[in-house]
């Protein structure tokens, strides 16, 4: 039974991936659409971003200096550790993880709001592609805004790294530049840029899918937000298993 | 002209409208009335195309909807205007944006005359002071009032207006009856409403049908309704006291 649901929703999904990678009925509105998304979507997401990363990074350089360094290690292993952690996972995975949670439920709220209001019926009344009109600039705003969104977070994540050194002492600056500078392959950027992409498209499409497919009041929309969040992160971290494996060959 | 034919509706084998058959005439404002979960909704969605029906045909002067393609659907849906229960303004848009709205989408008009034409439309429901308010500004009376600005924006062919008083003070439901009358006359467009309210139907019934466990039960106009022998329209329309008394008035 599990199984025929899992697939019937993931037919339901394709279908309205369907309707929504169709050709905008006005550019123009689509744009302005996808500017006002990427200022809620990604704009938005910035401060959160800043602050979960710039903590994270000091976090991981702490947990690296007291149980990774040992004597016969060199010094600068504690800023490499760190950089190639931000890098692989945090910046694309986690951080699109706690995205899910921002962003998914927002989206899922927002167009399962428009569904039980009979915003999206409106729409399809009117000759919209209500599909098209509403997910199509969310996916391409977040797709758009995550690299920026992934450089942000690797930044504020080494000067988190950097902070916790220089104010605290457990390591020095210049210990830690050697470590971040260690060995730097630029793909790791690139990858990490690429699985965020590949997220964003999951967080957008699913929050939306469960959104647009709301039956009932507020308290179905709740639910279907909680759905989505859960269902966003599972997607992510079973999809970060093979991406990983795919770039890192 | 809008013409229905047998249609038949069920949902997970429960029958909802059974071969209902009707006109609607243009000029007219044309009612569904009948008890809660009667099926009025649900034949109203069948019209305008929300719900596909399992059986029937339904034509649009002559254009049988059911069988045009996806193009031609589309631009019939261009004629059409809808009036929802709740309104459903589009919350993250200002009350002329709404009304701009299938503007922006479908007409080639430049933007100025895109602005006085919803502007033209807000005056005509006497909205002109709200453009710029958000549709959680205005009170129920007046976002009904800004959604039928919306639903005659594109000057609609057909107008559907699904329980338009649900909410409203019995003042302000009778200014909605007046407005939908009005346009509906002014603009000789075909006009379906879907109401329980008693005060509509004697206001504006043009053609009345009333439909009881998914069956077209009786047809007429306002002022046969009073003097009909139907036992259950008879049943649902005197449970108001009001009514009963009107109805002995026009007895005597």
């Amino acid at each position: 039974m599990f199984l025929v649901n899992s697939i019937k929703t993931f037919g339901n999904y394709l279908i309205l991936m369907g309707r929504v990678m169709s050709r905008p009925q006005r550019w123009r509105i689509f744009f302005r659409q996808m500017m006002r998304e990427i200022y809620q979507l990604g704009v938005d997401s910035i401060p959160i971003v800043l602050l979960i990363s710039f903590f994270i990074g000091a976090v991981i350089c702490i947990q690296m200096k007291l149980n990774v360094e040992s004597p016969w290690m060199p010094k600068m292993v504690v800023g490499y550790a760190t950089r190639e952690i931000l890098l692989l996972e945090f910046s694309s995975s986690i951080m699109c993880l706690i995205l899910a949670g921002k962003v998914g439920s927002n989206i899922t709220s927002e167009i399962g709001a428009m569904r039980v209001t009979q915003q999206i019926d409106a729409l399809e009344i009117m000759g919209v592609n209500s599909a098209n009109f509403l997910i199509m600039p969310k996916i391409a705003a977040l797709m758009a805004m995550i690299p920026i969104l992934v450089i942000f977070s690797i930044a504020a994540g080494i000067a988190g790294a950097f902070a916790i050194g220089k104010f605290t002492g457990i390591m020095t600056p210049q210990d830690l530049i050697v470590g971040l500078q260690y060995e730097f392959n630029q793909w790791y950027i690139w990858c990490s840029v690429i699985k965020a992409i590949f997220f964003a498209f999951v967080i957008t499409s699913v929050a939306s899918f469960y959104g647009y497919n709301v039956k009932g009041g507020s308290i179905e929309v709740g639910k279907a937000s909680t759905d989505a969040v859960v269902s966003c992160s599972a997607l992510i971290l079973f999809s970060d298993m093979i991406l990983t494996q795919l770039l890192m060959q | 002209m809008i013409e229905v034919r047998s249609i038949y509706k069920s949902f997970e084998g429960q029958e909802v409208l059974k071969d209902i058959n009707a006109l609607f005439e243009n000029g007219k404002t044309n009612l569904i009335i009948g008890k809660s979960g009667a099926g009025k909704t649900v034949l109203l969605k069948c019209i305008v195309g929300l719900f596909t029906p399992d059986r029937g045909t339904i034509t649009y002067d002559g254009r049988d909807m059911l069988s045009l393609g996806k193009k031609e659907r589309l631009l019939m849906r261009q004629e059409i205007g809808m009036l929802f229960q709740n309104a459903a303004l589009f919350d993250s848009m200002s009350v002329l944006e709404n009304v701009m709205f299938p503007l922006d989408m479908f007409s080639t008009m430049t933007y100025n005359e895109r602005l006085q034409r919803a502007r033209a439309c807000l005056d005509r429901v006497n909205l002109s002071g709200a453009h710029n308010k958000s549709p959680e500004e205005l009170s129920g009376g007046m976002q009904k009032r800004a959604a039928i600005a919306r639903a005659i924006a594109m000057n609609p062919k057909y107008l559907f207006c699904d329980e338009p008083n649900s909410g409203l003070d019995p003042q302000t439901s009778l200014v909605i009856d007046e407005l939908i009358h009005d346009i509906t006359c002014e603009f000789g467009i075909t006009t379906i409403v879907n109401t329980h309210d008693m005060n509509s139907v004697m206001n504006i019934g043009d053609n009345i049908l009333f439909l009881a466990d998914g069956k077209l039960c009786w047809e007429g106009n306002k002022k046969d309704i009073l003097n009909t022998d139907n036992k259950t329209l008879n049943d649902f329309l005197f449970s108001s006291e009001i009514l009963r008394h009107v109805r002995d008035m026009e007895k005597k």
